[in-house]
């Protein structure tokens, strides 16, 4: 019994000392062989966090895989992966963890190769401090501008440089202090404030965990007493209380509450507050928890929020301070850094995902990239993986926001890809371009069903997408004579004809591919809006184009008609000669050449033009048209 | 012995009130305006990873048609457990638990599983792999590598395919083991359920990508940023019930190839020599019973065990027989389908 009491209290005692302690979350990046891995090795080994087995593990794999000539080889800790053992490189973050009295950390050890920046951004994302090493017989190279300007980009304003291998360079002090004041200027110009350098060597473990006696120049802390110690207060400007509803609890009738986190300020029940975008407001009635009722929450905690009055609020919306409300916008400056393989466009429809809230978004501007290694702004049309650019964004519903500078969980955002359903972007947003409240939609008296009604028709947008050749303008054009003859309304759109006017300024490039879809769908629409059947006629080879295309129409207004011709045919064909030039190079770009066809998925309608006539597929058209109305 | 949890206080309901706000919050002269420092500094361990937990289930019950929680019945899956409960109330859980049972765990896992499913209100579900019982697999018979690929991957993949859920939530961590390190919290798979470590979608800050094709589907792991002590803390902290087999206790074992192995039934086969003995045993991981080693241990409450793993010099895998495998064995588990 006696013992167990004593347990019971020195665990108390443990747990209150836990419980205190703050917690530390870090990266670590540098060039590839300045060795990151081996200082985040040496961390755990000398902070006594190895257990035996771990230890007779990494003995094992040192002689087996190991660079360390059969030494302990604490690279090796850290990567886990086969492929990065084999090649000796890090690929993935890393999520490591230790603690010492003082604090608990949780470390993300960052690859360091360029092809990897996006893997180095998700570990940077919820970093509150960098280390970033340096090789000092190298001083600061391209990868250290580069991952100190992703650090800085995603917010990170605390940086400790960590000098490695000064056991080569004979532990000299001018080297050391040449490439402190170096990086100060270089972090300085990217607005990071806070810098710290430590000269130190991991394979030896000096000044690691302990001072070093050889390097009786520096005073200074050890990197493991720097981490310990440093203040990363980040102070949150005056933001007021923010909830991003994540999820809405209806158990019964009697009770609906909007559970969510707090990302700032704080609340109390009889609080007023305001819902983003819709605008409505209440007051907080409760704060409850499974432990029960709060009387007051802050940053930080999971609660579910019921208000005073019965409000239809869904998840997305975000609950905020009504003394204090965030600017709602649909039109922002934003940085991203594109991690998709396929390159961005502009004008291509993305998800966008902010808090809990996910909206359709274009970039409809890119002003310029940024060269990651050197920071110069450059022109573009497009982003790479791995490119940082500053854009104009378009979002089709209007959001609650901040700068990402002031509250990181209001302002980053990550893009989705529509058909790969990868994460493409990771976007931090700046300001909004107009603010949406003040632009309101024109109110019509004469509306779009009363322009059908006076043309006795349903209007309707009929999508012709196939390869150039495929007969798309010949069956529209047929199509169009007969309703025409019906004594319906009708206007085509054909691509070679808007492209001499409209869309005059656009080539063939993907980007030009796209915009060229925006305009004449937009186009499309208005016609529509008129009340007219509407024919496109346009290659448009990629689906989320016409994925764009379609959500701009009402359910059942947009029909997506393929003319399904095969290659070959098409080019036997050629009646304007265009295949024999692309063949031969002169037209780049060109469709079904050496520039991709998606083939529509679910087409309203599906025309296999060989062995069938012009009429006959007119006729297929035609009938499901007005089979519709 | 004493309970009297200074963290968990008699005011339960002031994690983030009554204790933190004071010096968190700066009011102003006007009293309205409220001003957050440190955002760190000053939260609790325990909470703020609470707290992040329960942001990814409630996530998950969001943004998925149909998601699952892995119950595996050991002190992880208590806590998730219990995070689920905490995550949608007053609500019970929206998400259903799964347990693959290998038809070879402790007897007193499976009547555990049994009484919190009941206690909680949630819907349990159990997946047996029938095709494995017919083939009379098992550990003793077929090896634990065979063992484990048909009645525990296997299965599982047989319970996704079935039931047709788009995630599945587990209570992997990330200080387990190296593969684990670098996984996602949202970790996709494709059709097959396989793992593609070399090209993970990014995942920053908590914005979790749940988009996904049909036949394509999300593991999900909550506990991604928790280690053990952590674990046992918040076990401690919160009072959360877990199997006694985590206790030492007096308890039949053999020693083999330098395991403990504890004799739950008659289906083990005693090598030649082989006696029962009753010896002081506790578990730190829960498996299958023939693959699990035991530990002599006198900690037998909670707090013991805290502190005898405080003072620890193995990690806790090194308990389960499979993991002693070619190195980054776990990786290729992973890939083809293991939790």
């Amino acid at each position: 019994m006696r013992t167990e009491h004593d347990a019971g209290t020195a665990i108390d005692a443990y747990l209150q000392q836990h419980e205190t302690k703050s917690l530390l979350r870090f990266i670590t990046c540098g060039s590839v062989d300045d060795g990151k891995s081996t200082l985040l090795g040496r961390l755990l080994y000398d902070s006594k966090l190895l257990f035996d087995d771990q230890l007779a593990a990494l003995k094992g794999d040192s002689l087996r895989h190991g660079t360390q000539n059969g030494e302990l080889d604490f690279a090796l800790l850290v990567d886990g992966l086969s492929a990065e053992r084999e090649q000796g490189i890090t690929i993935d973050v890393a999520y490591r963890f230790f603690s010492t009295e003082r604090r608990k950390f949780i470390v993300a050890d960052c690859p360091g190769h360029e092809q990897y920046t996006r893997n180095m951004a998700t570990g940077a994302s919820t970093a509150d401090l960098a280390v970033v090493l340096v090789d000092a017989r190298k001083g600061l190279l391209t990868q250290t501008r580069r991952h100190t300007y992703i650090c800085a980009l995603l917010g990170i304003r605390h940086v400790l440089l960590a000098v490695n291998k000064m056991d080569l360079i004979d532990y000299s002090e001018d080297v050391f202090r040449s490439i402190e004041t170096d990086y100060r200027e270089l972090a300085d110009s990217m607005g990071i404030a806070q810098v710290s350098a430590v000269p130190l060597s991991a394979l030896r473990g000096e000044n690691v965990s302990s001072r070093s006696d050889r390097i009786g120049w520096y005073d200074g802390p050890s990197l493991l007493e720097r981490l310990e110690t440093v203040q990363v207060a980040h102070v949150v400007d005056d933001v007021g209380f923010r909830l991003p509803v994540q999820w809405v609890c209806r158990p019964d009738q009697n009770f609906r509450g909007y559970a969510g986190h707090v990302v700032a300020g704080c609340i109390a029940p009889g609080d007023e507050v305001v819902v983003l975008p819709s605008g409505v407001r209440s007051r907080v009635a409760r704060i409850v928890t499974a432990d029960g009722d709060l009387p007051r929450a802050s940053l930080g905690a999971a609660i579910t929020l019921t208000l005073t009055d019965e409000r239809d609020i869904s998840r997305g919306d975000v609950i905020v301070a009504a003394a204090q409300p965030p600017q709602v916008a649909d039109q922002f400056a934003a940085h991203l850094l594109w991690m998709g393989e396929a390159p961005l466009l502009p004008g291509r429809s993305y998800w966008l995902k902010i808090g809990t809230r996910t909206v359709s978004a274009q970039v409809t501007e890119i002003k310029h990239k940024v060269d990651v290694n050197t920071q110069e702004p450059l022109a573009a049309k497009r982003l790479e993986l791995n490119e940082v650019g500053y854009c104009n964004l378009s979002l089709d519903h209007a959001i609650a926001f901040e700068s990402y500078e002031h509250c990181r969980e209001m302002g980053a955002f990550i893009l989705i890809d529509r058909q790969s359903n990868n994460t493409v972007a990771a976007g931090t947003l700046n300001f909004a371009l107009r603010r949406a409240d003040n632009i309101h939609w024109q109110h019509m008296d004469v509306d779009r069903t009363a322009r059908a009604r006076i043309k006795g028709q349903a209007p309707a947008c009929l999508w012709f997408t196939g390869l150039s050749g495929s007969g798309k303008s010949t069956v529209a054009n047929l199509v169009e004579k007969r309703l025409h003859a019906l004594g319906y309304h009708t206007c085509m759109l054909d691509g070679d004809n808007v492209r001499h006017g409209l869309n005059r300024d656009l080539g063939f490039t993907d980007e030009d591919r796209v915009e060229n879809i925006r305009r004449v769908a937009e186009v499309a629409k208005l016609m529509v809006e008129a009340g007219l059947i509407v024919l496109v006629s346009f290659i448009s080879p990629f689906r989320s184009e016409r994925r764009m295309a379609r959500e701009l129409f009402a359910e059942g207004e947009f029909r997506e008609v393929f003319v399904d011709t095969p290659l070959a045919i098409c080019e036997q064909r050629d009646v304007k000669g265009l295949y024999a030039k692309a063949r031969a190079g002169e037209i780049r770009n060109f469709t079904g050449i050496d520039s991709p066809y998606e083939r529509p998925e679910q087409p309203e309608v599906h025309l296999e033009t060989v062995n069938h006539t012009v009429e006959a597929l007119a006729e297929q058209v035609t009938a499901v048209l007005i089979g519709h109305r | 012995m004493s309970f009297t949890c200074l963290l968990a206080c008699s005011c339960r309901a002031g994690h983030y009130a009554n204790r933190t706000a004071p010096t968190r919050i700066r009011t102003d002269i006007n009293g309205s305006n409220m001003t957050n420092f440190d955002t760190l500094a000053h939260t609790s361990h325990l909470n703020q990873l609470e707290s992040e937990s329960i942001h990814i289930l409630r996530e998950v019950a969001a943004e998925f048609r149909n998601p699952v929680m892995m119950y595996s019945i050991g002190k992880d899956s208590s806590v998730l457990l219990h995070l689920l409960q905490k995550a949608f109330y007053p609500a019970p859980p929206p998400i259903p638990l799964l347990h693959v049972d290998t038809t070879w765990k402790f007897r007193e896992m499976i009547a555990f599983r049994d009484r919190r499913a009941q206690e909680t209100g949630c819907r349990l579900i159990v997946h047996i792999n029938q095709d494995g019982v017919a083939q009379g697999i098992g550990p003793f018979t077929h090896g634990a590598t065979v063992h484990t690929d048909v009645m525990k991957t296997q299965a599982l993949k047989q319970a996704l395919d079935k039931y047709q859920f788009d995630a599945a939530i587990g209570g992997a961590r990330r200080d387990e083991e190296k593969s684990r390190a670098k996984e996602r919290v949202f970790s996709f798979r494709n059709a097959q359920h396989r793992w593609d470590p070399k090209s993970q979608r990014p995942e920053l800050w908590n914005l979790y990508n749940a988009r996904i094709a049909k036949g394509e589907s999300v593991r999900v792991f909550p506990l991604s940023n928790w280690t053990e002590l952590d674990i046992w803390l918040y076990i401690y902290r919160e009072k959360i019930e877990v199997p006694s087999l985590y206790l030492a206790a007096e308890r039949p074992v053999v020693e083999r190839d330098g395991t403990l192995i504890m004799v739950d039934d008659e289906r083990m086969p005693l090598r030649p020599g082989e006696v029962p003995q009753m010896r002081k045993v506790r578990f730190r991981t829960l498996g299958c019973y023939p693959l699990t080693g035991a530990i002599e241990s006198e900690a037998d409450t909670l707090p013991a065990v805290i502190q005898e793993m405080l003072v620890a010099r193995t990690s806790e895998r090194q308990g389960r027989v499979i993991d002693q495998d070619p190195s980054a064995s776990m990786e290729k588990k992973k890939q083809e389908g293991y939790f």
